[in-house]
């Protein structure tokens, strides 16, 4: 009961913090939809026992993703007004892949097809299960090269960022290496006669 | 007591409004980010549901390579924005036509 109710509150602003993000006009509000809508999807991961992916979802995305966000957004400054010139122009054709989309879903998930067989067992709802643990245990053995893999494409993302932003000073040193590897004694040191 | 299929609703519904509003939103490159994010999110549901009624934390570990991946395209994406800015002191879709192929 409590489970149901939590599960309309945690959905039902959920799909509405969506909706902001849409139609929201200035981009500053529709940064802060999607971060309540991340809070409450991290809810429904909570619901599902997936306690340590849903504070993974706000330490990460609201926590830095969505910073990440803010700050692009007030550095740059976005003539929203202009963007939203003709607005409307595409909501017929997107509105209706959309509604096309969410009817195939909605058919799709509510065939039985997917729920067959599909039903927490007592062990996973009686709490007693470590999910962080349980993760732990299956990443770290079974799933170690795409974890790995994760930590590599992280470091690219890190130097890309870097490099695709970085601007050099125009009053900067910097060491000349060839130069300085092949300089020679002449052209340092030079013979006075007393 | 939830079921399946009612998470799969949700994960659905927050899907197609990413979709929706890639199609509104389509000047503002700022918008189309979150826009995928919130459909990344919607599949990041789904996954954690299957994880859930399914017994397999296999879900779970995808979720994880998930979000690593859609963290780094956000941090990517918004550095070529910065430094697109930087040439041209403008972010619409519509001055960014300078490849052209």
């Amino acid at each position: 009961m409590l489970e149901t109710a939590f599960f309309n509150l945690f959905a039902g602003l959920s799909i509405f913090a969506g909706l902001g993000v849409v139609l929201s006009r200035n981009t500053m509000h529709a940064v802060m939809f999607l971060i309540f809508c991340f809070f409450n999807a991290a809810g429904l991961f909570f619901l599902l026992d997936a306690e340590f992916l849903g504070i993974i979802l706000i330490l990460i995305y609201v926590g830095a993703v969505m910073v990440l966000f803010m700050f692009a957004i007030m550095m740059l400054e976005v003539n929203v007004s202009k963007m939203r010139d003709n607005f409307l122009q595409y909501l017929p054709l997107g509105g209706m892949i959309a509604v096309i989309l969410m009817i195939e879903f909605v058919a799709a998930s509510t065939t039985g097809v997917f729920t067959e067989g599909a039903k927490a067992t007592a062990e996973h709802l009686a709490m007693d299960v470590n999910n962080t643990k349980e993760i732990g245990q299956v990443l770290y053995t079974k799933y170690l090269l795409g974890f790995e893999i994760a930590a590599i494409i992280l470091l690219v993302a890190l130097v890309g960022a870097i490099v695709l932003t970085i601007r050099g000073r125009k009053d900067a040193k910097y060491q000349n290496i060839s130069k300085q590897v092949n300089v020679r004694r002449e052209d340092r040191v030079r013979k006075v006669s007393m | 007591m939830v079921g399946l299929s009612e998470y799969l609703i949700v994960a659905a519904a927050l899907f197609s409004l990413g979709v929706i509003g890639l199609f509104l939103n389509r000047k503002n490159v700022i918008a189309i980010l979150m826009c995928i994010e919130l459909m990344l999110l919607a599949v990041n549901i789904n996954l954690v549901a299957f994880s859930h009624f399914l017994n397999d934390i296999s879900g779970q570990i995808f979720v994880f390579f998930v979000l690593t991946v859609a963290a780094c395209e956000v941090a990517i994406g918004l550095a070529i924005l910065v430094s697109f800015y930087r040439l041209r002191r403008s972010i619409e879709i519509e001055d960014i036509n300078t490849l052209q192929g």
